[in-house]
């Protein structure tokens, strides 16, 4: 009895010894700044004056009345349309793939070379790919348009508001489509068991009938579970290209909320207001993830 | 005790063969199958042909945007901009201007950037793989008072946005005097309660027999958590190891918010300075983007069937 309970203190203590580095590091970086964010969504500070000042709900009903809050809002909801399609892509590449035809591995390798190098250089690539005059798609427009005797311009793609977020929407998808999503749903059309679709071929079912009513539904936690975390993403995305590419213009609308917490943070040091965004942004991805799971966790098909 | 755990390790062997053999039993099974179906042999392979052929379409289109990059690295700062090239100028390079390659390092110090982004993300990385697989041992492993509660914090922080944390986190280095120092780009990178929790999940799934054995040996926890744990959990911890490595050599936003010296900057941020100063100097930001995506480029094509193991991993456990 004494020797069990020595053992037990025991463990505890090598235990917290094992958890110890990360927890401090976990408090110190995570939870305590989590509670200190909220705090200070209900203060005003520039760190430069004197002291916080307690507001109250101010920069909350400030951002119901800031336009340009809204208005990065929508920016952020328009460049998810890359989320559906995207996936849309990732399925059907996964699919082709599926065939086990030659060379799988290399094409695999290629439409995943977009991801792996994700970040800076590739948005810089990508303000090249777009400049107007020399830049990659509108000269291929060009040279296209001589072949038929046509002359055909290009748009400016990153400095015309209508084009700007297109321009955003056509490079995500090029750089998610091979990607993380794909490789997820190879792995599910793995998974799939080989006699359903066996016992649907003994039915007469074609190829059509078969994706929709075996491989959609065997798949569906794996769209499931992309879907989610494309949608968290994608609230929180935007930052990295539009810094690098536009940014944030023209005309703000390429400016996510991302980009404006860091603006109001950062750029014009409003650390109470940025922090109430940053709560804000918190409460729609949450929002939107419960709802997620209310309405369509249940049409998933889990075996 | 020794020889307890060279057994053990004998039976994973065992356990690791039959696993292949089951596999490659699988395959030729798959084999029979397909054969067994083609019925119009012609049809199938023009449409398999079809698809082939598609698949080499989009292979290119993928591609292109990266040998243009190395086209534009490659060339003479006056080409990029003459409208007089034909199109397959634009896609070969006709000119090799190494030189490129040697002036982008003279024209900012791309050195000190290269340090330290090497720096910083070697001691992220080898400290979230460290940190989280000790912390991910006591929450799989051990049993402690309050274990449960401070995991459900781990969790509770899990779908909080990084946003959230970020600017209490720069105030709190600021009073620190941490501003513009390694120590502000490197710890607050370390501590993640992602990597605790996907390494937890993972320990839970290993054999618990194994250590029952060594503890009856009479081995200590620690040495359970190096000989036993570590060793069987692979390919968890080079998943964990090369995503860090990935988020950190690409993170852009925070040095940019913690650091202001050029000598302290990393590669994302000495990049996007480099545009700010000669933004017009094509061949040369070709030539510097090239160099900081090489590494990772290396580190994939040495390592994708891992990859793409670790994305299933995490993308099943996580």
């Amino acid at each position: 009895m004494k020797k069990e309970l020595k053992d037990k203190t025991k463990e505890a203590i090598v235990a917290y010894g094992f958890l110890m580095p990360n927890l401090l590091g976990f408090l110190l970086f995570t939870s305590i700044p989590v509670l200190a964010s909220l705090g200070l969504s209900f203060v005003k500070w520039d760190l430069l004056s004197e002291g916080p000042r307690f507001v109250g709900l101010a920069n909350f009903m400030e951002l119901t009345k800031d336009p340009f809050f809204g208005k990065y809002c929508w920016n952020t909801l328009v460049l998810m349309m890359a989320i559906p399609i995207s996936m849309a892509g990732s399925l059907l590449l996964a699919i082709a793939l599926n065939q086990r035809l030659r060379g799988t591995v290399i094409f695999r390798t290629v439409y995943f070379l977009p991801t792996i190098c994700s970040g800076v250089a590739i948005f810089m690539l990508w303000r090249l790919i777009y400049n107007p005059n020399f830049g990659l798609l509108n000269s291929l427009t060009a040279q296209f348009g001589d072949m038929l005797g046509l002359r055909l311009t290009g748009p400016n793609w990153l400095t015309d508001e209508a084009w700007a977020k297109p321009a955003f929407i056509i490079m995500s998808v090029w750089q998610s489509i091979g990607g993380y999503n794909m490789i997820l749903y190879l792995a599910a059309l793995q998974g799939v068991p080989r006699d359903l679709y066996d016992a649907a071929e003994v039915d007469g079912a074609n190829s059509w009938q078969k994706f929709w009513n075996v491989t959609w539904p065997q798949i569906s936690p794996t769209t499931f579970f992309i879907a989610t975390m494309s949608l968290i993403g994608g609230f929180q995305a935007g930052f990295d290209q539009a810094y690098i590419m536009t940014g944030g213009g023209p005309n703000g609308s390429t400016t996510t909320i991302i980009y404006y917490i860091f603006n109001n943070a950062f750029e014009w040091y409003r650390m109470g207001y940025a922090a109430a965004i940053s709560w804000v942004l918190f409460l729609i991805i949450f929002v939107v993830t419960v709802v997620k799971w209310r309405f369509f966790g249940r049409a998933v098909h889990y075996t | 005790m020794g020889h307890h755990i060279d057994s053990l390790i004998q039976e994973e062997m065992k356990q690791e063969i039959a696993a292949s053999v089951s596999r490659s039993k699988r395959k030729r099974t798959v084999k029979v199958v397909t054969e067994l179906k083609e019925r119009s042999p012609l049809k199938r392979k023009l449409q398999r042909a079809g698809l082939f052929m598609a698949l080499c379409v989009g292979a290119v289109s993928m591609a292109a945007p990266f040998l243009w990059m190395v086209s534009t690295s490659l060339a003479e700062a006056g080409q990029v901009f003459s409208e007089s090239r034909s199109w397959w100028q634009e896609w070969l390079p006709v000119s090799f201007v190494w030189q490129n390659y040697v002036k982008v390092w003279s024209v900012v110090p791309f050195a000190q950037f290269y340090l330290n982004s090497i720096l910083v993300s070697l001691c992220i990385t080898f400290g979230q793989v460290a940190t989280s697989a000790m912390a991910a041992y006591a929450f799989a492993r051990l049993n402690f008072p309050g274990r449960d509660r401070i995991f459900f914090g781990y969790l509770a922080t899990m779908m909080i946005p990084g946003a959230v944390t970020m600017i209490p986190v720069f105030i709190l280095l600021r009073h620190l005097g941490w501003i513009d120092t390694y120590k502000a780009l490197i710890l607050p990178g370390i501590f993640t309660a992602y990597g605790t929790f996907m390494l937890r999940q993972f320990f839970l799934t290993l054999p618990k027999d194994l250590e029952d054995a060594a503890k009856i040996d009479g081995c200590s926890y620690v040495r359970i958590f190096w000989h036993i744990i570590l060793p069987l959990s692979k390919p968890a911890l080079a998943t964990l190891t090369t995503f860090t490595f990935m988020g950190s050599w690409m993170n852009l936003m925070w040095p940019l918010i913690v650091v202001n010296t050029h000598t302290k900057y990393t590669l994302p941020v000495g990049l996007a300075y480099f545009q700010g100063v000669h933004g017009t100097d094509w061949t040369l930001l070709m030539a510097a983007s090239m160099m900081m995506i090489l590494p990772i480029l290396i580190v994939f094509l040495f390592n994708q069937r891992f990859f793409v193991e670790g994305i299933k991993l995490t993308g099943i456990k996580g």
